[in-house]
């Protein structure tokens, strides 16, 4: 399954992002430092949403990079705080890995980012914004990615929902029987 | 508009009163927003005072993404409860009063289903034909044209395909919402067993209307449709505003004031973000605050004339308290049923409504869209993640169905609304009391459908997995009944003409005047008694 730049766009619009700046110019919004207090340089920052990404996304998935730069930059960006909350997030990943691990989250190999998120409790939290680390983890960067993808129409689709909640996908495919 | 202060809150909106206005409503949800758009649009003064905020239509779709996603309550998506909302239950069932009203420009429509159904003749005449509960005042004939310009008001998408329905005049402004894939397996199913369907009438928008979008299948219907194509009560607030009318949001009627005659309602007086109190008088005054906090502003309005509360010489206000009770049944089948793309029903049956007698209520059957889990609220709730969420995802969506009912509720005296002296809101007044139960009929209606429901069900090769029934029921979040309507000022608050018995400028359009309350969605009734009030209201200015 092929997540695309347009999946990415039509998601933002359907979350009430204006999407007329285009996905060059959300990945440049990313790129972007904001002065947020957050020790977290704007290339990390994409990195690690990109590998947290790549642990709670199917491995069958395809264009995550787009999918993730352009959907995940919009929506922060959109929202007063929420960027700066989901950047102190990962930075916690991040710390936390250094701090159990001595790496950094980056560093480590594929399966070992999964076991930490999990030792981190990640899997397992309520998500709560104003929660603990594994709360605030999980609600800011899984759940943000998981909301990401799963009510675009590649993510319905994965699931078999033609329109999934959350999505403006139309009044015709409740209608239809399965294909 | 003339005569106001200069004064204005922290938010820069001047929430000072205008000076005496031909109308003075209380509330915004869909009763008060429709009189305050009829009379404004008819030239009269008009100040509209509603407790609760002015939503901007823009933080809809934030608000549509607290419903899906955990980590926030559900009361938090329109920013209910707290000290303000505060009320405490009396009866023997709990009643979840904040789960079932939004405070705020728009009122409950803001999170409603969005259904829109005109009670049956039989709703009005319940006592003579079934020997139990009690007759309206007015006849279905009476509302027939109010109905009628309720849905044009409204915007209503439906079919003059059911067959159950009481006799109508002229097509529903938008063609009906098509049926869904499920309802095409239910309808084999309802065939076999002899039970009939027919479509939904929908204050949705099935095609664009009265300036606002076709639907566009978000799916969260209830509780926020980010589009605008579910009608909400805002709409009227707009047109009324639109012709002159003055809302005054944040402005929670304190307590309403008569003149020394004792036979007329000369202020309300409001409370604003600043701490003041402010007096806002008014030739007549419309009371269109909900079945709960209508009746508790009444009570609140005590006087040494009226020690019992303003409106209640026959000591009926609160009482009769009645919602519509749930009974649901589902499970799963072995194909693909394709629920939760959209978030209303496009099928129903009323066939065994107007089978009520003594011991058995009316209902109506639900087939339901939206049976089973919606794939992003289980993966947001999973403690698995990639591959293996996917594969549970893949495993836990697709083969569910499931239907609903409502049944109605006999009034009864002991359900009512009091005041609670020992727990105060905000501004120091006693919060509301619920006392609810339920009654032997009631229960008895939910078994009954329940029973049909199964017989569907297994006809359709359905392997049931979850019932819920007289034990487990719950409310529709439809208050009704606290203030009913009757001819008799020992028997009833308000007259056929939704005035007050007590008071002869004091009106009530509301689900609160309701002497049976059916088992139909309440909303377009709502409307119809408020367009009814607004003619004579009109009347007499």
């Amino acid at each position: 399954m092929e997540l695309t730049r347009r999946d990415a766009l039509a998601a933002l619009a359907s979350g009430g992002v204006v999407a007329g700046v285009g996905a060059a110019g959300l990945r440049q919004s990313l790129a972007d430092a904001p002065d947020d207090g957050v020790d977290l340089p704007p290339e990390r920052e994409r990195g690690l949403l990109l590998a947290v990404a790549r642990v709670v996304y199917p491995s069958e998935l395809d264009g995550v990079r787009e999918f993730v730069e352009t959907y995940v930059a919009g929506r922060a960006d959109a929202r007063d705080g929420y960027r700066a909350a989901m950047r102190d997030a990962l930075a916690t990943v991040d710390d936390r890995a250094r701090a159990w691990r001595d790496e950094e989250f980056l560093a480590l190999a594929p399966d070992d980012r999964e076991t930490h998120l999990r030792e981190l409790g990640v899997d397992t939290a309520d998500p709560d914004p104003e929660g603990t680390d594994a709360e605030r983890i999980r609600y800011y960067v899984v759940n943000e990615l998981l909301y990401a993808l799963y009510t675009s129409p590649a993510g319905g689709e994965l699931v078999g929902i033609g329109n999934p909640q959350g999505h403006p996908g139309g009044t015709d495919s409740y209608q239809r029987g399965p294909r | 508009m003339s005569g106001r202060g200069e004064s204005a809150g922290a938010d820069g909106i001047d929430r000072t009163p205008s000076e005496r206005v031909d109308v003075c409503a209380v509330g915004a949800g869909p009763a008060g927003a429709l009189v305050a758009h009829r009379l404004a649009d008819a030239g009269y003064d008009l100040v509209v005072l509603e407790a609760g905020e002015r939503f901007d239509p823009a933080d809809r779709l934030e608000r549509m993404e607290r419903s899906i996603r955990p980590g926030h309550d559900h009361l938090d998506v329109w920013d209910m409860g707290g000290e303000r909302d505060a009320y405490s239950n009396g009866g023997e069932m709990f009643y979840p009063l904040n789960s079932a009203r939004v405070k705020g420009v728009g009122g409950s429509t803001n999170h409603w289903q969005g259904m829109v159904m005109r009670l049956h003749e039989l709703d009005f005449e319940l006592e003579s034909r079934t020997g139990v509960g009690a007759d309206w005042p007015v006849g279905y004939g009476d509302l027939r044209p109010y109905y009628a310009e309720a849905e044009r008001e409204l915007g209503v998408a439906g079919a003059d395909d059911n067959p159950f329905a009481p006799p109508r005049e002229e097509p529903f402004p938008m063609p009906a919402f098509r049926p869904s894939h499920s309802d095409s397996l239910f309808a084999d199913a309802c065939e076999g067993v002899g039970v009939a369907m027919h479509s939904v009438p929908n204050a949705r928008n099935s095609e664009p209307y009265d300036g606002r979008g076709e639907c566009v299948g978000y799916g969260t219907c209830k509780p926020v449709c980010p589009s605008g194509a579910k009608y909400s009560a805002d709409v009227h607030v707009r047109k009324a505003e639109s012709e002159g009318a003055r809302v005054i949001d944040r402005a929670p009627v304190q307590r309403l004031v008569h003149g020394d005659a004792g036979n007329r309602v000369d202020a309300a007086v409001y409370a604003t973000p600043d701490g003041r109190e402010h007096r806002q008088e008014a030739r007549q005054f419309v009371l269109a605050a909900g079945g709960v906090e209508t009746p508790r502003l009444l009570l609140l309005s005590e006087s040494e004339r009226y020690p019992d509360g303003l409106a209640n010489s026959s000591g009926l206000v609160g009482r009769y308290f009645m919602d519509h009770l749930f009974a649901g049944m589902g499970g799963t089948l072995d194909e693909p049923t394709r629920q939760n793309h959209v978030g209303f029903i496009t099928s129903e049956s009323h066939q065994f409504y107007d089978d009520a007698d003594a011991e058995v209520g009316s209902f109506k059957l639900e087939f339901l869209n939206y049976a089973g889990p919606s794939p992003v609220g289980t993966a947001l709730s999973a403690d698995e993640w990639g591959d293996d969420l996917l594969d549970d995802l893949r495993g836990s969506y697709g083969n569910h169905v499931g239907m609903g009912a409502l049944a109605g509720q006999l009034p009864r005296e002991e359900n009512r609304v009091t005041l609670d002296p020992t727990t105060t809101d905000d501004h120091g007044n006693p919060v509301p009391r619920i006392h609810w139960s339920l009654d032997e009929r009631t229960r008895n209606t939910l078994e009954r459908a329940n029973e049909i429901q199964r017989e569907i069900l297994t006809e359709l090769g359905v392997d049931v997995e979850w019932t819920v029934g007289p034990d487990d029921t719950g409310p529709a979040f439809h208050h009704m009944g606290t203030t009913r309507m009757g001819t008799d000022p020992d028997e009833s608050v308000v007259n056929p003409r939704l005035r007050t018995h007590d008071l002869a400028n004091l009106w009530i359009p509301s689900s609160s005047v309701f002497v049976t309350g059916g088992a139909l969605n309440p909303t377009l009734t709502i409307a119809a008694l408020a367009l009814k009030a607004a003619d004579h209201v009109e009347a007499k200015l």
